[in-house]
């Protein structure tokens, strides 16, 4: 019988793995693309909206197709956190959603228009600017905790539960994270002027960036009792310590990228550090949690039989995915430049 | 205002009108990838220019329709669990498998190669453009293979056990749940009924050019002409075979949903001695009967018994918790099998004027082909309805009741969310189809031009160049 636990132990950690690796490749594919759409607002000439919009266009629906990976993979691995976390943070998600929709449709609509571009112009900022918020909100009411009737099996709390100024922080704290990423993205894709603008951007956003990570890694500790002990509970707060210099590590490389070196590539590699960081310090935050504080992830698992299934597909599907991603990647890769091109 | 509504009411108008919206996307675009990637391998192989200007014709158009069919699918993969979180909990066990390889083996595929296939001709050369469309046109089975798997679980499910504590359904044999009894025949139902959709689009955009050009007094044009005899080959052959696949699946329903296709039949009561076929009649669930019914006696036992004097429950024989709405799915299915008729009469009537040479020169021909334009998209939407309310009140049939999957959400929430799902679906989508049917109004033209030099500008990666870095 240990033998047969243990296995189904480490099927469920290495689920819990490859959500979070879904979740995170996500959030740095998308997170550019969204960033991006946020700082069309800042460029007003279309010449510059037209190089932006064009430099993620051949792969912002592979970019999303990770968030579907990310909700279908939740519904199979961890059914029970599936069903409770989107009915708990239903407006946020429902919100993101639309927001995506207007966003992403603006890609083939604003071609097409003809004196109703400015329609689809403001469809892509606003919807890229509310699903990073709805994104950032949806993980703040996440990590705030969500009550669960643990014998119904279901969310126990009200629709509003979510909304808190906490929750609205990490909203904004996320629009800030992707418009930094969008910055920095667009130092690698374009040239001249344009170029200038962002590295401006991608360093200011890269301070707040920074203070905004600071700021919800003080806040949540402070929030919940069952972080404050994973961080700063004796020999815990050197684990806090070196996150801290990692993270002030990736910001001063962000800088010398920028401003000393001024390369095109590194900022953008230093955001993506900046970004896995984060996001694995929340991974140690939340664990084994998968609602904070009330379900972990073995309560909320599939049976071993769906999780050997699924895993049998994704080990054999995932490499091959991510190789003619980074195919398709390669083939358009390179500057985007204004004489060349089309225009 | 929402005091007296019923919030899982609420829920399943929600997810009907979001998974109708989405679901014409891919009736649409699963054929439209076929006939790309056959227009295609037609130009490789004839090097004849129309197919090229064909292609890049319809590839405007899918790029279009494919955006739409992506985000409204965005939705759907959350919908479970925003609002039928409780269904989540205890079926995902056993179709979460089946969705999470929806995605890993085709909206991956499908997404990866987009991209190449609408802008890439030119930058990875005939041979792996030829196969970027048809892995595009491979994603799109590929997931209706999966999504269908998982719903016809939802309708009759197979391989598994109930959890008595949890009351979660867990699989005990994978191969028994994906191929489960009903998935075969709804897989070749669907799947022929989105190359019909695809086909009768295309063929009425086809027969509203060559009425054009008549009115203009010119000859239609080489592509104009092949795209509208290629569709009608589609119909004259694929309509009766999509009649005969769908009797078939009617009699799967019998065997394994018999409630839906009493609801399906009119059927209130038993017929010991042979049941009618009801051509009309106004279904009335109170008093149970069929008003104002006409009928032709023992048709219906013919058809679904092969004998006329084989007797047939009606719903008298269901208690009427069990029940579904049997007007709603008594019209829809006479909706959906009056288009498949007059999809397979269009489809004979172009062999006729094929034989007669006056395919391209019968107005009366292309005036109905021109109305029978959307006629798949509604009878698609008819069986999908037939089908999905026929399954109720159930979500699990016979297992997992409608009123016991869903969140525990208040009405306002379901119904404010389903005033903003209506409100931008309408507004995005009326957009999107506005602009499709601009590009279909105008006519495919020789040298037509591909998607990044068009003249509003590029879509996607048009504009792109690749400049190296010294």
């Amino acid at each position: 019988m240990p033998i047969v636990s243990d296995i189904s132990f480490d099927l469920t950690t290495i689920w819990a793995g490859i959500i979070a690796l879904a979740v995170l490749i996500y959030v740095v594919l998308d997170g550019f693309d969204l960033g991006l759409g946020i700082l069309f607002a800042t460029e007003r000439k279309k010449e510059n909206r037209d190089i932006m919009m064009n430099s993620v266009a051949p792969v912002w629906d592979g970019n999303e197709t990770w968030l579907v990976l990310g909700g279908g993979g939740l519904l199979a691995a961890f059914p029970l956190a599936y069903g409770v976390i989107l009915s708990a943070l239903y407006i946020p998600i429902i919100v993101m959603l639309l927001a995506l929709i207007l966003r992403g449709v603006s890609f083939e609509f604003r071609w097409k228009a003809d004196t109703g571009r400015w329609i689809w112009d403001a469809a892509f900022i606003g919807g890229s600017t509310l699903a990073a918020f709805a994104q950032g909100v949806t993980l703040g009411g996440l990590l705030q905790g969500i009550s669960v009737d643990e014998a119904a099996r279901q969310y126990s709390g009200g629709w509003w539960d979510w909304l808190s100024p906490f929750s609205m922080f990490v909203g904004l704290a996320v629009v800030v994270g992707y418009a930094l990423l969008g910055a920095t993205w667009l130092v690698m894709k374009t040239t001249g002027d344009l170029q200038e603008r962002m590295r401006t951007r991608a360093w200011h956003l890269g301070i707040a960036t920074v203070i905004f990570i600071g700021s919800v890694s003080i806040w949540s500790p402070i929030l919940q009792d069952g972080y404050f002990y994973r961080w700063f509970e004796g020999w815990h707060i050197l684990w806090a310590v070196a996150v801290a210099m990692i993270v002030l590590g990736l910001a001063w490389a962000l800088f010398r990228a920028l401003h000393v070196h001024r390369h095109d590539h590194w900022p953008f590699f230093a955001s993506l550090g900046l970004f896995v960081v984060t996001f694995a310090g929340l991974g140690l935050t939340m664990y084994p949690y998968i609602i904070p504080t009330t379900v972990t992830i073995y309560e909320a698992a599939a049976p071993r039989q769906s999780q050997i299934f699924m895993l049998i597909g994704a080990g054999f599907l995932i490499p091959i995915i991510l190789g003619y991603t980074a195919y398709a990647y390669y083939v358009f890769r390179g500057k985007i430049d204004v004489d060349t091109g089309y225009h | 205002m929402w005091e007296n509504v019923d919030a899982v009411l609420l829920a399943r108008i929600q997810f009907a009108f979001t998974v109708s919206f989405h679901f014409l996307f891919p009736a649409f675009t699963i054929g439209l990838a076929s006939f790309l990637a056959v227009l295609n391998a037609l130009w490789l192989w004839t090097k004849q220019e129309h197919y090229l200007d064909l292609f890049r014709y319809w590839v405007k158009i899918f790029a279009l329709a494919f955006a739409m069919g992506v985000v409204s699918g965005i939705v759907m993969s959350y919908q479970f669990g925003t609002n039928w979180s409780v269904f989540s909990d205890k079926a995902g066990p056993v179709i979460g498998a089946p969705m999470a390889y929806e995605v890993l083996s085709a909206f991956f595929l499908e997404a990866g190669f987009l991209g190449i296939m609408l802008f890439g001709r030119e930058r990875v050369g005939p041979g792996l453009h030829m196969a970027a469309t048809l892995m595009v046109a491979v994603g799109t089975f590929i997931s209706a293979f999966w999504i269908l798997s998982v719903n016809s679980w939802m309708h009759t499910p197979a391989g598994f056990m109930v959890d008595p504590e949890t009351g979660q359904f867990l699989p005990t044999d994978f191969w028994k749940v994906i191929f489960n009894p009903s998935f075969p025949y709804r897989l070749a139902h669907t799947v022929t009924a989105a190359y019909l959709t695809t086909a009768f689009i295309v063929g009425g955009v086809g027969a509203f050019h060559l009425l054009r050009r008549r009115k203009e007094g010119a000859e239609p044009s080489k592509a104009t002409r092949t795209m509208f005899s290629m569709a009608m080959w589609m119909a004259a052959i694929v309509a009766p075979i999509q009649i005969f696949l769908g009797d078939q699946h009617g009699l799967n329903t019998l065997e394994y949903q018999p409630a839906k296709v009493m609801a399906m039949e009119g059927h209130y009561e038993s017929h010991p001695d042979g049941a009618p076929l009801y051509l009309f009649g106004i279904p009335n669930d109170e008093e149970q009967r069929l008003d104002y019914a006409i009928g032709i006696p023992k048709l219906s036992s013919l058809i679904l018994k092969h004998g006329w004097n084989e007797p047939l429950d009606g719903l008298d024989t269901i208690p009427d918790g069990d029940q579904p709405p049997v007007g709603i799915v008594f019209w829809s299915f006479r909706v959906m099998v009056a288009l498949g008729f007059a999809m397979m009469g269009l489809g004979l009537w172009s062999l006729w004027a094929r034989y007669r040479g006056r395919l391209f020169y019968w107005p009366w021909l292309h005036r109905a082909a021109v109305a029978m334009g959307p006629s798949g998209l509604i009878a698609v939407l008819a069986g999908w309805i037939t089908t999905e309310v026929g399954r109720q009140p159930f979500t699990v049939y016979g297992l997992l009741r409608t009123a016991d999957s869903a969140a525990p959400l208040d009405a306002p929430a379901v119904g404010a969310s389903l005033i903003a799902f209506i409100v931008v679906y309408f507004a995005v989508f009326g957009a999107g189809t506005f602009y499709i049917l601009r590009l279909m109004s105008r006519p495919p033209v020789p040298h037509e031009p591909p998607l990044k030099a068009e003249a509003t500008g590029p879509t996607r990666a048009a504009g792109i160049t690749t400049v190296r870095r010294e």
